[in-house]
């Protein structure tokens, strides 16, 4: 199984940032991503009824959680009904193997994938490599991340981390059978091969692999959003069609769906509508002139049912745009492989604590100033900052916070709720670093306090003494 | 109530201890708009210890300051972050206990203090000079927990001498986060670290922005990185407070 998934490298998440913020291709690679918040930006604009179909799409999913297990119902009879399977999947182990079971069913040797994170939170490539069948990713920047032996770093932009020229060198040591002397230094002439490449692929796969960025329990449908059409070919060439998605994926109706799309591209790419926005609604009929001979649908829980009725409910609304790593300033300054799981930015810091424990991933949701702006973008209006402080209190509650903090906030409760005592720390503090300053209006050292002066100067208060002390000065004179 | 408002005004910790500046400049301009203004004996909101997970701690300290505050008209508040804390935090910390309807009645009249100017008592501009090039920072609680956007930019732009220009992405985190800042040093840095360039872009020789925390941050950076751009409260320009040294400069 994949080495992350197994061991999560959340727990090293401030090495991790560390090396990222010293890792120059990760910070060209980031910067770049400002045209995404402008394009965003032009977007929602251009909609005047933005701010009301956001709601429209927040309350289609509250309603849905409300009543999840109705509609799953609904769903799987419908999918049922066009010839196609559902397969429960409790947990990602449970996943691997349905998955498994079905590439065996039909003997396959090689299985294209179209874009999905589900299929990268259960390791199938893995799974599936450690079986004798060939998994080849067809959305070119999963292409590039599986030749990398990487997991994506973004959710809709897998291999954002990744320079155009580090593309080169994969292409070049992947692609042995084309010219050496070939042009390869441009985006273009990269997608290019990447086609050529892949093309070939669609007809050696038995089954087809792809996510879902919804399920419609009225009609039975999967939807895919993609841009580059490579899902559609994965899904309606090979013999088989597997579809993963986890069961919060469920929506209503095709109205619904249709809400949902209209915030969803929107939010992620600033697009109206992705380039293709597909529906499949199962195997082949006999009328059909192409398409699958069988429809699977797994359909994952792994944890997610537990967050029903919990404070953390609210992030199954999530449609997987990516609209708050793109906006996060923490995200944009370390990349997204310093989370060290499957989901980065605010989404995942809130999300992975709950799939893999806050034990493993309590730094995600420490990670945050709170800033609020992955919050203000969410199309589902997910209130991310307030979960993530909420992963905080459980940690708090369970004495996993770190020692020193745990008793710094003591001593704060401690000294601010005794209005003597703090006024007697306050004037110390206020007198203590005009001491250390010693004539000078700037610290550059502090006892305590490298995390600050190591990077920056700290203020020397102007002579004086406390706001409090000084006012109460002034009244007294008059 | 009365013609005269009885404010309450709630200094925070930062304005007490590193910047007492700031409360004489907010109790300038409430003076000025006619209101009375007093500063009960109070501490700390309690927002260290909300955002870190403890909810009891902080439960603990919103109640003092809800009974330090009792009883005035309007509570108004020098910082976005603090004030945010009172208004939206309060009733989520004290919810489902007897403290509840007493923290939701401190949000209701609870104010930042440049939205409190224009928002509540309506000041349209402010009579004070301040010569500089300014540019002006969004803080993140004020702006987008308490839609704190153009009313800082109105008033600055009524004072006399003052000349600003906006930064480009004026309104992305300077990466303070209050213990974020210590817990994740070298994130904060790299966030901060952006800041420099864009406020220099501007030509401006003067930050501004309604929370201290951010302005000691970005302040702070400005002079580590040697550059000479001063760093300023908002409502020290509006008073028209030129005797004060900016924050970390020479007395």
């Amino acid at each position: 199984m994949n080495a992350i998934l197994e061991n999560p490298k959340s727990p090293a998440f401030k090495q991790n940032a560390k090396e990222a913020l010293a890792n120059q291709n990760i910070q060209d690679a980031m910067a770049m991503q400002a045209k995404w918040r402008q394009n965003r930006s032009n977007a929602t604009e251009s909609v005047p009824e933005f701010e009301d179909l956001r709601d429209a799409a927040r309350d289609v999913k509250n309603h849905v959680l409300g009543n999840l297990a109705g509609y799953l119902e609904a769903y799987e009879a419908q999918v049922i009904a066009s010839g196609g399977h559902v397969h429960w999947a409790e947990t990602a182990e449970d996943a691997r193997r349905i998955v498994l079971e079905i590439c065996q069913s039909v003997d396959a040797k090689v299985v294209n994938k179209g874009k999905t994170m589900i299929s990268e939170e259960c390791g199938i490539n893995d799974h599936l490599a450690a079986h004798g069948i060939k998994p080849v990713e067809t959305d070119l920047g999963e292409y590039i991340i599986q030749l990398r032996g990487e997991m994506p770093s973004h959710i809709i932009a897998p291999a954002v981390h990744v320079t155009v020229p580090e593309v080169e060198a994969d292409f070049r040591k992947a692609h042995t059978h084309l010219p050496e002397d070939r042009n390869l230094d441009d985006t273009a002439t990269l997608m290019a091969e990447a086609r050529q490449v892949l093309r070939e692929k669609y007809f050696e796969a038995q089954v087809g692999i792809t996510g879902a960025n919804m399920l419609i329990a009225e009609t039975g449908q999967s939807v895919i959003v993609t841009n580059e059409g490579n899902g559609d070919l994965s899904q309606s060439l090979p013999k088989v069609h597997i579809v993963m998605a986890s069961l919060e994926k469920i929506v209503p109706t095709l109205e619904d769906a249709s809400t949902i799309l209209r915030v969803l591209a929107r939010s992620a790419t600033g697009q109206e509508m992705s380039v293709y926005t597909t529906f499949s609604s199962g195997p082949r009929r006999e009328v059909d002139p192409d398409g699958p001979e069988q429809y699977h649908v797994v359909l994952l829980d792994n944890g997610r049912t537990n967050m029903l009725g919990t404070e953390f409910q609210e992030m199954l609304r999530c449609i997987r745009c990516g609209a708050c790593m793109n906006h996060c300033p923490v995200y944009q300054s370390v990349g997204g492989h310093a989370y060290g799981w499957v989901y980065p930015g605010p989404m995942g810091s809130v999300l992975t604590p709950s799939l893999i424990g806050v034990d493993q991933a309590g730094h995600l949701p420490n990670a945050s100033t709170f800033c609020g702006r992955c919050e203000a973008v969410c199309p589902m209006r997910i209130p991310l900052p307030k979960m993530m402080r909420h992963w905080r209190e459980r940690e708090f509650e369970r004495n996993l916070s770190p020692t020193a903090v745990r008793f710094g906030l003591g001593a704060w409760k401690h000294i601010a709720s005794r209005p003597w005592l703090y006024r007697r720390v306050a004037s110390l503090s206020n007198f203590g670093i005009k001491l250390l300053g010693w004539g000078k209006q700037r610290l550059s050292w502090m006892p305590f306090g490298s995390g600050w002066t190591d990077h920056r100067d700290f203020p020397v208060p102007p002579i004086g003494g406390t706001f409090q002390r000084q006012w109460k000065a002034h009244k007294d004179r008059n | 109530m009365t013609s005269t408002p009885r404010i309450a005004l709630m200094v925070t910790c930062l304005v007490d201890m590193i910047r007492p500046s700031v409360g004489f400049a907010s109790v300038k301009l409430l003076e000025d708009a006619g209101c009375m203004v007093e500063v009960p004996e109070q501490t700390c909101c309690g927002q260290p210890n909300y955002n870190s997970g403890d909810r009891e701690g902080a439960a603990v300290l919103a109640r003092r300051m809800i009974s330090a505050l009792k009883g005035y008209d309007y509570v108004v508040v020098p910082s976005g972050s603090c004030a945010a804390t009172v208004i939206k935090d309060y009733p989520q910390i004290l919810a489902d206990s007897a403290d509840e309807e007493d923290a939701k009645e401190l949000a209701s009249r609870t104010h930042e203090i440049v939205s409190f100017l224009t928002d509540v008592l309506k000041v349209e501009q402010v009579t004070s000079a301040f010569p500089a090039h300014a540019t002006y920072h969004d803080s993140c609680s004020g702006l987008r927990s308490l839609g704190v956007q153009a009313q800082p930019r109105k008033l600055l732009n009524s004072v006399d001498g003052l000349n600003l220009t906006e930064m480009h992405e004026a309104d992305v985190c300077c990466g303070f986060g209050g213990t974020f800042c210590v817990k994740y040093p070298e994130i904060s840095n790299k966030m901060v670290g952006n800041k420099p360039d864009r406020i220099a872009e501007t030509g401006a020789e003067l930050v501004l922005a309604g929370d201290l925390g951010c302005l000691m941050n970005m302040g702070g950076k400005l002079s580590r990185e040697g550059k000479p751009i001063q760093a300023r409260h908002v409502v020290e320009v509006l008073a028209g407070d030129t005797a004060t040294p900016a924050i970390g400069e020479e007395q």
